[in-house]
């Protein structure tokens, strides 16, 4: 995310809301500001803010945007192992 | 920012790549973005590495923003050109924004967004490298990387914005779909518009020409119109500013020998020594042979001589030079004469062109020979001959350097070539060669035509070649028509006739005057 920007505030709600819901308990959050930390949005090779990156488990995902298409999101990062017999997304 | 009423002009940043900064009057406005608009092809990723290269030998840093090929194939791409980038970004003289799309990475689109991420690490690239420069390749691959092209655009904006506010000179490539359409897709001239610079690479009959046309600098002068450049390895993007060069040619009196007595006796005492002198005339008729003695008489003075030649091969040039008596292997080894014997169509002339240039600088020669020109006119079209012919003259006028060029008539017995009312007008001195048919015998003619500057000998002189190179004999009196390809012959009581016509005339005249003079 880029500092204090209503898009990035949109964007870590949105998230923190998702994980609470879905996943309590069971996830890891570092939120970057790239405008302190440009050089790890050079070493992530990211042009678009805000972006979530989910590194683990594996694929490596990510998600572009403020994240308010819930559904979207939990597809993009194939995490949806919330109701039972969901299939996961294969790599698109 | 104030605008200060007595602040100067937009100043101009000299680039380092001489040929563009003369066709740009000194250099891309500074402290601006520049957009580089091309088709696929024309040039654009090379301009705008050269474009840093440059900068970095003046001890400008630079960033190079990639949206398209990834950092490491271009790093790999631009060695051919002697620019070693992973050198001069370990020396912190140069940085890399790699924002080419990374087939690894999935990415999926949920809400809203914007390119701020982008934004943060071109600043922080020009920080890090204290960078003047920056050049951006190319906008139109950003719009495929996201579906919000509304967004991209703005986003784009903001980049600009950015670098303007950052005070940094830079150059943004965008991509067009045809050579002679709108400036660039995705309407991206619509927000940098204040400097456009167009790469053409044409195809005409069936030959690639490429071209670089200043569209407009808002706010200072430029050269217009769309001048031939090409890209060659060591050298990258070179320019052939044709009406920059042309009318600041310095102009000699010293006289130098064309090789031949006789020959320089016609011309009034010998060719001027920045003079380039067209030798036309059919097969055969002995424009070779004028050629190597124009270079014997410059290595006979201890001149340097260089002879390009695209007819024959250098075994049968320093052959046929034997039989005229003229040693060019011994002068080789001398070094004072260099001969270069190619193909015309190995390259396109604006290729050529830069070869020449680049020949001539390395050898320094005093005198250079180009034979023939005849072969060199199909290698493009003939807007891009006269360039070549133009460039060429003026390069080597500037040298202080003689030239002789020769062209080759299409048809036996007199009439012109297309090369020569092309270039006619650029050269200096014109000596024709014809082949005069007399009583069952082919005799070959001999006349200086045009000479600036200078009297010149206007009789059409018979000669002969033999051992010792070309024999001059005397003129044609008795034959009339030998330019225009008919020879007729016409009886000594006839020219008696005239020429008795003629003197009476001169005799009345004297007589008219001394009459008047004795009543006034």
């Amino acid at each position: 995310m880029t500092g204090t920007s209503a898009r990035s505030s949109t964007a870590i709600a949105n998230l923190q809301r998702l994980c609470e819901n879905e996943l309590k308990g069971q996830y890891e959050l570092e939120i970057v500001d790239v405008l302190q930390q440009p050089q790890r949005a050079e070493d992530e090779k990211i042009l678009a803010t805000p972006t979530l990156i989910k590194q683990l488990p594996l694929p490596l995902r990510r998600v572009i945007g403020d994240l308010s298409d819930k559904e979207k999101v939990l597809l993009g990062l194939a995490v949806h192992a919330q109701s039972p017999g969901a299939v996961i997304p294969p790599a698109a | 920012m104030a605008i200060n009423a007595a602040h100067p002009a937009v100043q101009k940043l000299r680039t380092g790549i001489s040929s563009l900064d003369i066709i740009a009057k000194g250099g891309l406005p500074k402290n601006r973005t520049t957009l580089i608009s091309g088709t696929a092809g024309s040039g654009k990723t090379v301009f705008a590495v050269h474009f840093l290269a440059a900068g970095i030998e003046l001890g400008e840093p630079g960033v190079f923003v990639t949206f398209e090929e990834a950092a490491d194939d271009i790093r790999k791409n631009m060695r051919s050109f002697g620019w070693d980038l992973a050198q001069w970004e370990k020396d912190g003289k140069l940085a890399f924004v790699d924002a080419s799309p990374d087939p690894h990475i999935d990415s999926v689109e949920a809400g809203g967004f914007d390119l701020g991420a982008l934004v943060a690490r071109v600043e922080n690239a020009v920080r890090k490298v204290k960078a003047t420069r920056v050049a951006v390749d190319s906008l139109g691959a950003v719009f495929s990387q996201f579906s919000d092209q509304a967004m991209v655009r703005s986003e784009l904006f903001r980049i600009s914005a950015a670098l303007k506010a950052m005070g940094v000179t830079a150059v943004l490539t965008a991509e067009r779909t045809d050579d002679h359409g709108p400036v660039a897709r995705f309407g991206v001239e619509e927000f940098i518009a204040d400097n456009v610079m167009i790469l053409r690479n044409a195809l005409e009959a069936e030959t690639r020409r490429r071209t670089i046309e200043i569209l407009k600098f808002r706010g200072c002068d430029h050269q217009k119109g769309e001048y031939p450049f090409t890209i060659v390895p060591h050298g990258g993007v070179i320019v052939i500013p044709l009406s920059a060069m042309q009318l600041s040619m310095k102009s000699s009196d010293v006289r130098i020998s064309s090789g031949n007595p006789a020959l320089d006796e016609m011309s009034g005492g010998g060719f001027f020594r920045d003079s380039v002198t067209l030798v036309s005339g059919a097969t055969g008729t002995g424009k070779t042979l004028t050629v190597a003695q124009f270079l014997q008489g410059g290595v006979a003075e201890g001149e340097k001589c260089l002879l390009l030649a695209f007819e024959e091969s250098r075994d049968q040039l320093v052959r046929n030079a034997k039989g005229w008596g003229f040693d060019f292997e011994t002068m080789e080894r001398e070094g004072l004469l260099k001969v270069v014997c190619d193909y015309p169509d190995v390259q396109g002339l604006e290729d050529w062109l830069v070869t020449i240039q680049a020949i001539i600088k390395d050898f320094k020669p005093k005198r250079v020979a180009l034979d023939s020109l005849s072969a060199l006119e199909n290698v493009g079209t003939a807007k891009a001959f006269r360039e070549f012919v133009i460039g060429l003259t003026s390069f080597i006028k500037h040298q202080e350097i003689t030239g002789m060029f020769t062209s080759t008539t299409a048809s036996l017995m007199g009439g012109d070539s297309i090369t020569e009312s092309h270039i006619s007008t650029l050269t200096d001195s014109i000596i024709l060669l014809r082949y005069v048919e007399m009583f069952g015998d082919m005799k070959r003619g001999l006349t200086v035509l045009k000479m600036r500057g200078s009297w010149h000998d206007k009789a059409i002189r018979e000669f002969t070649i033999d051992k010792g190179g070309m024999q001059m004999g005397r003129a044609f009196r008795n034959v009339t028509g030998i330019l225009s390809g008919s020879p007729v012959h016409v009886s000594p009581s006839d020219i008696e006739r005239v020429w008795r016509q003629f003197d009476a005339d001169v005799d009345r005249r004297q007589a008219d005057s001394e009459a008047k003079k004795a009543d006034s």
